[in-house]
């Protein structure tokens, strides 16, 4: 008998009320609730508190125990934060980077997946391998001679040593994109061969439409990694006018006396743009990063 | 160019080698851009390895010393190479586990799962800049929401990143905040994991644990180990937040007693702030070095991961 009840899920025996499944999934299911629920407020949180600092009254932000709301909310604090910062002027910056990186990205991965997903060449999939195992070099690595090169050439203050590199692809991006390049039939690309199509004709016209949404993928992550970048920026523009918002943000923390809530008007407004484009393409995100996370 | 004596057919030899320069015209991009990011500065970066060079004059070749002192004088160094230890022996296990719990939570079938996900995500898509000075505001010692909430729960307070002892745990608290990439990552694995299996394994009276410790776990453990080679080189390259967090207008950085100098922080300060590229050069090399050997020996004992397709 003790075998049977084993193996038949069904009979409730040995949990009383907790051996049906049903009731077995919903109490599953209310844990989860609790735990992700309490988890999610504690992730909020430091959200909220920015807002709440950025509205605050110099009074307020030294108070203590603190101030969990704002009497008055202070809006001024934010013209005020933009004054206190070129803020647009880094924006600008910052977005002409991003979207010339996003255009050299682009380009580059595109074709480059091409040929590794959509060609049949001798030496392929060596090379392909030898190319991804780059992934692995730390950036630090490349960061000095290059850093010397670009100053020999006279880039050193200007965009080009963040932008240049771009247009000549990443071996993130074209894993990425080669993973969808590889789920398109071969009948299409030979249906158009037999019909005179070059192997350009083929990419412009067969491949970048039907990859659409990939190519979406890639330069949002582009953007997104372009916009919040650090390192590089911090090299390169030594020029304080080119600086990006990442950079700008920093000028706050380094004046004479903290100026925090300006310092939290300014990073609200900085955290926008991305947390804007989320919502709008949450979709592509969660398909992105699934085909980037594995199968590989 | 006949191969053992093989004949080969001529029109099939010259469609190989248009197949080959049509493959290399396509990937051209890659291979210049490997041959002027990658391996030039890759050797570059070993040449200068061996010298003393400060941008201004040509270098000059010193030959062993820089790892030498490096490795028997630099104290600093030892203590970004503590530190970052630190991050990737107690930061990243910390990191990768929570995630998984939280990926595994995700996977449940519950109503509102998606704005649950949209919260997960939505720290790890705010700039790291913004995030840094954020906590930098939360962990302020004397009117930080931290020390708030500690006294609220009735806890004594603590200096978070301006007490040596606590600096790298506040660091690695507040990366928990950003681990959306990798909880998404997770839940795509998780969405994998076939249904028939864990249902198999329920028939056979298996509970939720046994499970997920005999069926979820080794059915992802290919997703496990991809996050645990992508975080790592990510925690061995620790900069962004400790520098923010830290670096004061004099060009000092590193927190309290250096409690939060990372490796990358030191390898800038002398290649962009003291100048010694030659110096900074053979920081760089040890860390290729460290992680090679570090992903090698991962790769080594990934006897753990199960692959479906063997």
């Amino acid at each position: 008998m003790a075998t049977e009840a084993r193996s038949i899920a069904t009979t409730p025996r040995r949990y009383g009320w907790l051996a049906s499944k049903q009731s077995r999934e919903r109490l599953q299911r209310g844990v989860a609730y609790l735990i992700l629920s309490a988890v999610s407020i504690i992730y909020i949180f430091p959200f909220y508190w920015m807002v709440a600092t950025s509205l605050k009254s110099d009074q307020e932000v030294f108070q203590w125990p603190p101030a969990w709301i704002p009497a008055v909310p202070r809006w001024e604090n934010y013209p005020a934060a933009l004054q206190y910062i070129p803020f647009w002027l880094y924006m600008k910056n910052t977005f002409v980077i991003a979207i010339l990186s996003v255009i050299g990205t682009l380009t580059s991965c595109t074709l480059i997946a091409y040929g590794f997903a959509r060609l049949r060449w001798p030496g392929r999939d060596v090379v392909f391998i030898a190319y991804l195992s780059t992934l692995m070099l730390p950036f630090q690595v490349t960061m000095i001679p290059l850093y010397i090169v670009f100053r020999h050439l006279g880039w050193v203050g200007s965009y080009l040593p963040l932008v240049v590199p771009t247009f000549f692809g990443s071996p993130f991006y074209v894993f990425l994109l080669r993973q969808f390049y590889m789920t398109i039939p071969n009948e299409l690309s030979d249906a158009a061969r037999i019909d005179g199509c070059g192997e350009l004709g083929i990419f412009w016209r067969i491949m970048i439409p039907l990859t659409k949404p990939a190519l979406f993928t890639v330069a949002l992550f582009t953007f997104l990694a372009q916009y919040s970048a650090f390192l590089g920026p911090l090299i390169y523009l030594t020029n304080q006018d080119q600086w990006t918002i990442s950079l700008g943000l920093q000028l706050f923390k380094n004046m004479y006396g903290l100026q925090w809530q300006k310092m939290m008007a300014a990073s609200t407004l900085t955290m926008l743009p991305p947390l804007i484009l989320f919502f709008f393409t949450q979709r592509t995100f969660v398909e992105g990063i699934t085909l980037t996370g594995i199968k590989g | 160019m006949s191969v053992m004596g093989i004949r080969i057919e001529r029109g099939h030899r010259e469609r190989r080698w248009r197949e080959l320069a049509l493959g290399i015209a396509f990937i051209s991009p890659a291979i210049i851009g490997f041959l002027a990011f990658t391996i030039y500065p890759v050797l570059m970066a070993l040449y200068y390895s061996f010298t003393d060079y400060n941008i201004l004059q040509p270098p000059l070749w010193i030959g062993l010393d820089n790892y030498r002192d490096l490795i028997t004088r630099d104290k600093t160094f030892k203590i970004a190479i503590w530190n970052t230890l630190y991050m990737v022996v107690i930061g990243l296990p910390i990191h990768l586990v929570f995630d998984f719990l939280m990926a595994m939570l995700l996977n449940v079938k519950i109503r509102g799962r998606s704005l649950y996900r949209t919260i997960f995500y939505m720290p790890s898509i705010t700039p790291i800049v913004a995030t840094a000075i954020l906590w930098l505001w939360i962990y302020n010692p004397q009117y930080g929401l931290a020390n708030s909430v500690l006294q609220a729960l009735g806890l004594p307070t603590i200096g978070w990143i301006a007490d040596p002892f606590w600096s790298k745990p506040s660091l690695i608290f507040m990366g928990m905040w950003y681990g959306g990439n990798t909880i998404l990552i997770y839940l795509a694995g998780l969405r994998e994991v076939p249904a028939e299996l864990l249902e198999a394994a329920e028939l056979d009276g298996a509970n939720a644990v046994r499970r997920t410790w005999h069926v979820t776990l080794p059915m992802v453990s290919p997703v496990i180990f991809y996050t645990l080679i992508i975080n790592m080189i990510g925690y061995f390259q620790y900069f962004t937040e400790a520098w923010v967090m830290t670096a004061q207008r004099s060009g000092a950085a590193g927190g309290p007693l250096n409690s939060m100098m990372f490796y990358t922080m030191y390898l800038y300060q002398n290649a962009f702030q003291f100048f010694k590229m030659g110096y900074a050069s053979a920081m760089a090399w040890i860390l290729f070095l460290i992680v090679l050997v570090a992903t090698v020996v991962l790769f080594r004992t990934s006897g753990w991961v199960y692959y479906r397709s063997e």
